[in-house]
């Protein structure tokens, strides 16, 4: 990439670490001077978003941790005493509890953008793949995470998802014994939980450096789809972006801030109050809400082992979405056919994740079924045909073009109109 | 004598051999310094000290049941009505999702009739016991703890993802792949059962 600048120690200590290790030029080019495409519009700051709350989620957690004790006997009440005697505990645990509802609120408009502007399309692949990657580790340090403070719904999770290891053939009971470390969720799951909940966001911070390196190869993409050209089409990314973050973070903080001062619990479930009780499931048990989509899916086959593969198979396929989507053109500002079937499926995912939290009885397992079969067709089917038949609308010469054409002026070259 | 630096340079095949081989070495030592990490997730040795309760089951009334923890998991110990057992009775076994016993107290591939399920195949057990019925209570899906006598079936109702078994325990109605599993038990005296 062309930078609008190389970096120069101002002073003697920077000049003398720099010729050592040569990091702050890393930084600058980075996140400072990294010419940006001009056009990017608000469904780009989640990405900054993101790597904000994986540090809010990483500084609560580390310091719940000094006070969560991992024992079955104990767990529960020690989330109590982080609630009423710890000092501020009741915002630390709120802030970490909700700071995972929100972190997946972010992830998923982050990976509609991405389907929306075609970010998964060459040269971005790998950047695609380790974003899916970053996705399932996130699923998975969620998970552990709810199951900590013991309650009954962190019981029942736990139970359920482990138990999908069970449907492997052969092996899977042998499977579930290891994962449980018993013959049933118990104190020794609770412990290796606890264990992994604490390192797997590390392995995120690591997979986002690799997804931010290869970002930084290529460099952003942009609303136009249009690759960059010419300095013109760039801005340096501070202070532009580096402002238009801070403002898009501001916003959303005031929603953080809404649910944890305002509604703490509306996105929780009251059963979770309630000790664990291997004896007794509650009458009506749901994932938290940024699974439902994926249950839905689960419980609408009426296999056990198809219905697990169906889970999966339902992240999995986005790691093929580069190759299953045969256009060429990034953007769906510029396929009008697809476009609509864009927003078929997020109403399609939608949906799941209604029928997932509703009881799988009478209509509700009717309709997961047309959903679920409509949701892999969109990927094998719809995406690598439109490919083909769409006749997509002319592109903008360029990026700079696109933007004065959009604000009124003439397009500097050739001009249209 | 063989000088030896050509005898090296002329037989590359020696090099790869011994590359190989200390590649081999390396590989089989990984694995048995993985094991100990994989291994210790296993269940521990008080885990694995199999526990065994004891039920006393002369109160238990006709159509009750009793669950106890067995395991970490519920045992439930039940006296059948005479129209639950005569319902189980009458099904085929062509007409079950799961045709085999699922006992611990049988051969692995005992067909899952009534009798096989029911306290009768348990050791100690007199005649006139098919009344009594002991199961692990966890749905064979996702691990659920079903609720008993719902259903269409006269048996239990998962209300996970809506499994449901007959009074025999026995998978109806999937996604449940399996019969819930009837653990070792025997009789003690008449009435009291030893479960594990
Ligand atoms: C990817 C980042 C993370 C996510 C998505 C996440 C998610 C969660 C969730 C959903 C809970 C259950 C909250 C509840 O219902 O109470 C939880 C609990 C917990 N987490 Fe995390 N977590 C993350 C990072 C961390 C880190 C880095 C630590 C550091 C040790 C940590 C420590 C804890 C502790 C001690 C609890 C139990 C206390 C409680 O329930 O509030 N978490 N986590
Ligand atoms: S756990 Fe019983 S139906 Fe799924």
């Amino acid at each position: 990439m062309d930078s609008h600048s190389t970096y120069e120690p101002k002073n003697g200590a920077a000049r003398w670490l720099e010729s050592r290790l040569p990091v702050l030029g890393l930084v600058h080019s980075s996140f400072i001077a990294f010419p940006t495409p001009r056009n990017l519009n608000y469904w780009w700051n989640f990405g900054a978003i993101l790597t904000f709350m994986l540090a809010v989620q990483i500084i609560t957690g580390i310091v719940l941790a000094m006070h969560y004790t991992p024992n079955a006997a104990l767990a529960l009440d020690s989330t109590e005493s982080i609630m009423r005697d710890v000092n501020y505990g009741w915002l630390l645990r709120y802030l970490h509890a909700n700071g995972a509802s929100l972190f997946f609120f972010a992830v998923y408009i982050h990976i509609f953008r991405g389907m929306f502007y075609g970010s998964y399309k060459a040269p971005r692949e790998v950047l695609w793949i380790i974003g899916v990657l970053i996705f399932l580790v996130m699923m998975a340090t969620a998970f552990m995470g709810y199951v900590l403070p013991w309650g009954q719904m962190s019981f029942w999770a736990a139970t359920v998802i482990t138990n999908l290891f069970s449907a492997i053939p052969i092996v899977g009971t042998t499977v579930t014994t290891w994962l449980w470390g018993g013959f049933s969720v118990d104190n020794a799951t609770l412990n290796r939980f606890f264990s992994l909940h604490y390192l797997l966001p590390f392995v995120i911070a690591g997979l986002v450096m690799l997804h931010i390196w290869a970002l930084h190869v290529p460099g952003n993409g942009n609303p136009t789809g249009v690759n960059v050209k010419s300095k013109d089409d760039t801005v340096p990314f501070h202070p532009y972006y580096t402002i238009k973050d801070v403002f898009g973070l501001s916003v959303f903080l005031i929603l953080f801030a809404w649910i944890v001062f305002y509604i703490p619990n509306f996105l929780g479930h009251p059963d979770n109050y309630v000790a664990a009780d291997p004896l007794k499931t509650p009458a009506h048990i749901v994932p938290e809400w940024y699974f439902l989509p994926f249950y839905a899916i689960l419980r609408s086959i009426p296999n056990k082992l198809l219905g697990v593969i169906a889970l999966f198979g339902s992240i999995a396929i986005l790691l093929f979405l580069p190759w299953l989507d045969t256009s060429r053109i990034r953007s769906a500002v510029y396929r009008p056919i697809y476009r609509q079937f864009f927003w078929i499926f997020v109403i399609v995912t939608i949906g799941l994740g209604y029928l997932g939290s509703q009881p799988p009885e009478g209509i509700y397992v009717i309709i997961g079924r047309i959903l679920t079969v409509y949701y892999f067709l969109h990927f094998l089917v719809i995406l690598p045909v439109i490919g083909i038949v769409e006749k997509p609308k002319p592109l903008p010469a360029s990026i700079s073009e696109a933007v004065l054409a959009k604000n009124g002026h003439a397009p500097a070259v050739a001009g249209a109109k | 004598m063989v000088d030896i630096h050509d005898a090296d340079h002329a037989d590359p095949s020696r090099r790869d051999f011994l590359y190989i081989a200390t590649g081999a070495v390396g590989a089989v030592g990984a694995a048995l310094v993985a094991w100990p990490l994989i291994d210790q997730m296993n269940p521990d040795a008080a885990a694995l000290a199999l526990a065994t309760v004891e039920v006393d089951i002369s109160s238990i009334a006709v159509g009750q049941s009793v669950v106890v923890k067995w395991r970490g998991k519920p045992v439930v110990v039940r006296q059948r009505t005479p129209e639950e057992i005569e319902g189980v009775k009458k099904v085929a076994l062509g007409d079950l999702i799961d045709p085999i016993a699922r006992n611990d107290n049988l051969p692995a591939d005992a067909p899952a009739t009534d009798e096989n399920r029911s306290a009768m195949s348990a050791s100690g057990a007199a005649k006139g016991k098919e009344a009594w019925f002991v199961m692990v209570q966890i749905c064979t899906h996702l691990g659920c703890v079903p609720l008993g006598q719902q259903g269409d079936f006269d048996g239990w109702f998962c209300p996970c993802h809506g499994s449901q078994y007959d009074a025999a325990g026995r998978v109806r109605h999937g996604p449940a792949p399996e019969n819930m599993v009837i653990p070792v038990y025997s009789f003690e005296t008449d009435t009291k059962i030893k479960i594990g």
